[in-house]
């Protein structure tokens, strides 16, 4: 990893190392050993005395009214204690993240293909199995919304959600729209300045987060009339406030704990199973399970939006943009999930990390019948990342020009201005991190005189010797946006705790932070140690006992809920040293807690905090709001709309097998700016995988539906990388510190999955000389038998 | 009806097994051995993965009654009294688990690798964990994890000679 600082600045990497298991050390996951072991408790896991299992029926249909729903003979079957639908509901009937659209069970109707309609709990899994088969449900099938066509068109095609049924922040099948102009906008004056005009019309397919820990959680009623709900979450206190309305019972009275996590991607961030199992168990006063099999997760969770985009650009003869225009239409599916956000980034994203003098923009998610869209990795920059640089790509072909020297001499800056009219006020080192990707020496040429023929195109199935391929490579940059943003306050809550156990001062760190595999766990006691001092730190499970730690998604962890840890730590030390210097009278002003001692930078040692601390413990809960934004004007796009920005370059080397249009990635490098790299390991981990994925839309990816219908609804026909499919992942990490943040660090997880898939597609573009404005790249594509 | 076989060197027995249920799901459910995970239960993932006999398997996709009177080793079988096998802890130091949950079936695998090619070339590693899905780490931290397992074995297979 190399490290740098801006000339000037502190560095921020060079304060506090008391502990070699503090922040900017890679100390081991605290729960790495169970998990080697096979002991970790994922939510999967999960046991209770007489618990049942819950199973969902879900619609065979994308659109239709349902006439009769029958579940007489499903109660019947022995071993079954519940049987509920809409009808059962004690409370509210709807939720949703943004917009309460999306019935509990389905009421009248069903909106897409596997919407839940009717519940069972029975005493083995495969009791249930056979109870849900046995409803009857009656239904009027109705053709599907789900061309753009169709949906701007609802006098015609129909309504997903009719226009009195709620209030929706778009009109019509549109979910929700954001407009922005920027300088001139885009006018035949402002086109006319231009040498040269690139455009193209582009195409993102919907990609799954594809997690390994399939949807799953335990509901236990409690004596109190409440709920005890343990479960495999992004964000608890989100979860609760959506599914304590639909049982009809105050928030206090549902208690959730977060279970093992195995993984989440955005794809936990809607709820999937918690509001079924907590009314089953409401219904049979037991405790019941819930954990989908694969195919019912696929049903079960929302997933990327896939888009279709127009984008042009103009730009002197010389390679400076002019102007940038851009259409981009995501599918939201039934239900509006995260849609108005991820409309939000793709709109003030859009135009990616460079400096354009007249921007025009419109997003616009659509209510349809197909799958509902929401939060994955990237939210909204992905999409709109393949079509900008490809752009890019496209016009430095048309200039002569080599695509990175017209990026970076497009690339904006620290000081330079979003097309929101927001400044950038921290390192945006786009140019740079290019050049680090461009720099890196490259693979060993394909000698077809010397190959395993495991590493070509087609591995393992053999498929060709090497006759038929070609080398290219290909690169990019991504802009990606840290935490909410549009005024939301996302806000996180830690609690600490110091005390003496067992002679030694111990910390306690505790928050509701969902650890979905990231490794944050890792990083609060590493706040924790470097902050108070000391080398042991416990971390209390995460539930709703203490305040909200806000999502874990949006990169935005380790800045807002390790920003929490921090200060919550921070007022700890403070408490200590408070404590200290009425018992003892210290006068110094340059005390801190180093090796479980107080200390003076003049005096040295002054007590041992075991000492100090005696009996006592102290026991702070502090919360850390980020710095407020602003909502896009919903006209011009205009706004402070984002908390901090993160970057990621990458160069991708392929081979194709241009015969077959199979496809091998030879090497993908990144370059990523992280502020402080507060676990190194964890964050070069991060990238690594952050980059797989967008290594996965480009080349095989994608939920494929037909008139509304899931046709690959299983890990045989949905494909994700294999260690086959992987190559070598170089990383180069850059650590410029941004002032605004706690240590200096920006967020790390989603920048690379925005930008790398571009620069996979336009490797593949440079072997085989094809447009390919389309991911997944298949390989029908390449041989031109599609 | 009832199974009976030898888990991780211990005799078990299940009672009212259903004929359809899996080998998975008899370790998961019936007897205390939830280590092996359930992500896709089909064969595609690899995250269930345990020694049948001293042989890999999805355990997904073997039948309960198939393992009557045979020896099942899981993931809680790797360690024993001494520690870790050097196969976990590799896995732990190299930053290979993250959400954890390919994890169990990657080590059962891995450890049949170094059992029958203690020194493995990178694409060897690839083409033997190339049936284990993990959808976090990009696979880097995992390869890195198997070359350190392998270095290890052989360092300290080398000492005691």
């Amino acid at each position: 990893m190399s490290t740098r600082t801006i000339a000037g600045q502190k560095n921020l990497q060079d304060i506090r190392t008391g502990s070699k298991d503090g922040i900017g050390g890679s100390p081991l996951r605290p729960d790495g050993t169970l998990k080697v072991k096979g002991e970790f408790a994922y939510s999967s896991d999960l046991w209770h005395e007489d618990m049942l299992w819950g199973m969902a029926l879900r619609s065979p249909h994308p659109r239709a009214n349902i006439l009769s729903v029958d579940i007489s003979e499903a109660l019947k079957l022995p071993g079954v204690y519940a049987v509920l639908t809409h009808e059962d509901i004690p409370g509210t009937k709807f939720y949703g993240l943004e917009i309460q659209d999306q019935p509990a069970l389905a009421i009248d109707k069903v909106r897409y293909h596997g919407e839940a309609i009717a519940i069972v709990a029975a005493d083995h899994p495969e009791t249930a199995r056979r109870a849900v088969k046995k409803i009857k449900v009656e239904y009027e099938v109705l053709t599907p919304i789900t061309t753009e066509e169709q949906c701007l068109n609802p006098e015609v095609y129909g309504y997903v959600h009719e226009p009195h049924e709620f209030k929706s922040h778009g009109s019509g099948n549109i979910c929700h729209s954001q407009k922005l102009v920027h300088g001139g906008g885009v006018t035949d004056e402002i086109r006319a300045l231009a040498d040269v005009i690139v455009s193209g019309d582009y195409e993102v397919g919907m990609q799954d987060q594809a997690f390994l820990g399939p949807e799953s959680g335990l509901a236990v009623p409690a004596e109190d009339g409440g709920m005890d709900l343990y479960v495999a979450t992004q964000w608890l206190h989100v979860d609760r406030q959506q599914v304590a309305p639909v049982l009809g019972i105050p928030e206090e009275k549902l208690r959730l704990t977060l279970a093992g996590v195995g993984g989440a991607f955005g794809g936990r961030e809607d709820l999937s199973m918690q509001i079924h199992a907590c009314l089953l168990a409401q219904r049979t006063g037991k405790p019941v399970k819930i954990v989908y099999a694969r195919d019912e997760s696929f049903f079960g969770h929302v997933h990327r939006h896939p888009a279709k985009m127009y984008y042009e650009h103009g730009a002197t003869r010389d390679g400076k943009l002019v102007y940038a225009d851009a259409r981009i239409v995501l599918d939201g599916g039934a239900y509006a999930s995260a849609s108005p956000a991820v409309v939000g980034n793709a709109a003030s994203l859009g135009h990616g990390p460079y400096n354009i003098p007249n921007v025009r923009m419109e997003a616009i998610a659509l209510y349809s019948n197909n799958p509902s869209c929401g939060a994955m990795r990237g939210f909204g920059a992905v999409q709109a990342c393949f079509g900008y640089e490809t752009q890019m790509d496209k016009l430095a072909a048309e200039l002569g020009m080599d695509p990175v020297e017209l990026r970076q001499l497009n690339a904006m800056a620290e000081g330079d201005s979003m097309p929101t009219g927001q400044v950038i006020d921290s390192p945006a080192p786009v140019a740079e991190l290019l050049q680090r990707v461009k720099d890196m020496p490259l693979p060993p040429p394909l000698d077809l005189t010397n190959l395993d023929v495991r590493t070509l195109p087609g591995a393992l199935s053999n498929t060709t010797h090497g006759e038929g391929v070609v080398r290219g490579i290909g690169y990019s940059v991504g802009i990606k946006n840290v935490g909410f943003s549009e005024g939301f306050d996302d806000y996180s809550t830690a609690r600490v705790r110091l005390e003496v156990i067992g002679g030694e001062p111990v910390a306690m760190v505790h928050t509701a932070m969902a650890e979905v595999g990231q490794g944050g766990i890792t990083v609060h006691a590493q706040i924790a140690r470097t902050e108070l001092g000391v080398e042991q730190v416990t971390i209390h499970p995460a539930n709703t006992e203490v305040g909200s730690a806000g999502s874990t998604s949006a990169s935005r962890q380790t800045y807002m809920t390790g920003g929490a840890v921090k200060y919550a730590a921070e007022a700890v030390a403070q408490a200590l040293i408070a404590k200290g210097r009425k018992r003892y009278g210290w006068t110094h002003n340059d005390l801190s807690l180093n090796g479980g001692k107080v200390v003076s930078e003049s005096a040295g040692v002054l007590v041992s905090m075991v000492d100090l601390l005696g009996d006592d413990a102290i026991d702070l809960t502090r919360e850390h709001h980020h710095r407020p934004t602003v909502p896009f004007d919903k006209e011009t796009g205009q706004g402070f709309g984002h908390v901090q920005y993160t970057f990621c370059a990458n160069r991708a080397v392929v081979d194709v097998d241009v015969e077959l249009g199979l496809v091998k990635v030879v090497e993908l490098t990144a370059a990523q700016d992280v502020g402080k790299a507060l676990n190194p390991l964890s964050v070069v981990g991060q990238i690594q995988g952050g980059c797989t994925q967008a290594l996965g839309l480009a080349v095989m990816e994608e939920i494929i539906v037909k008139d509304g219908k899931v046709r690959n609804a299983s890990f045989t026909d949905y494909l994700i990388p294999t260690i086959l499919d992987v190559p070598p992942i170089p990383v180069d990490v850059l650590e410029l510190p941004d002032p605004n943040a706690p240590y200096g660090l920006r967020g790390v997880g989603e920048a690379p999955t925005v930008s790398a898939t571009p620069s996979i597609v336009a490797a593949i573009r440079a072997a085989t000389g094809l447009a390919l404005n389309r991911v997944p790249v298949r390989p029908e594509h390449l041989t031109g038998t599609l | 009806m009832r199974v009976t076989f030898t888990a991780n060197g211990k005799p078990v027995e299940a009672d009212d097994v259903w004929e359809g249920e899996s080998l998975l799901y008899v370790l998961r459910e019936r007897v205390g051995l939830p280590g092996s995970k359930n992500a896709c239960e089909q064969g595609e993932c690899g995250s269930c993965t345990v020694y049948l006999d001293d042989v890999p398997v999805c355990s997904c996709l073997v039948a309960a009654g198939q393992v009557q009177d045979r020896e099942v080793r899981t993931v809680e079988g790797l360690a024993d009294e001494s520690g870790l096998d050097p196969v976990q802890q590799a896995f732990i130091d190299a930053g290979a688990v993250q959400c954890g949950f390919c994890t169990p079936g990657l080590l059962v695998q891995t450890h049949d690798l170094l059992e029958r090619e203690p020194q493995p070339s990178d694409t060897d590693i690839r083409e033997a964990l190339s049936g284990n899905l993990c959808r976090c780490t990009g696979y880097e931290k995992i390869m890195d994890a198997v070359r350190l397992a392998s270095a290890r074995k052989c360092q300290k297979v080398g000492t005691s000679e």
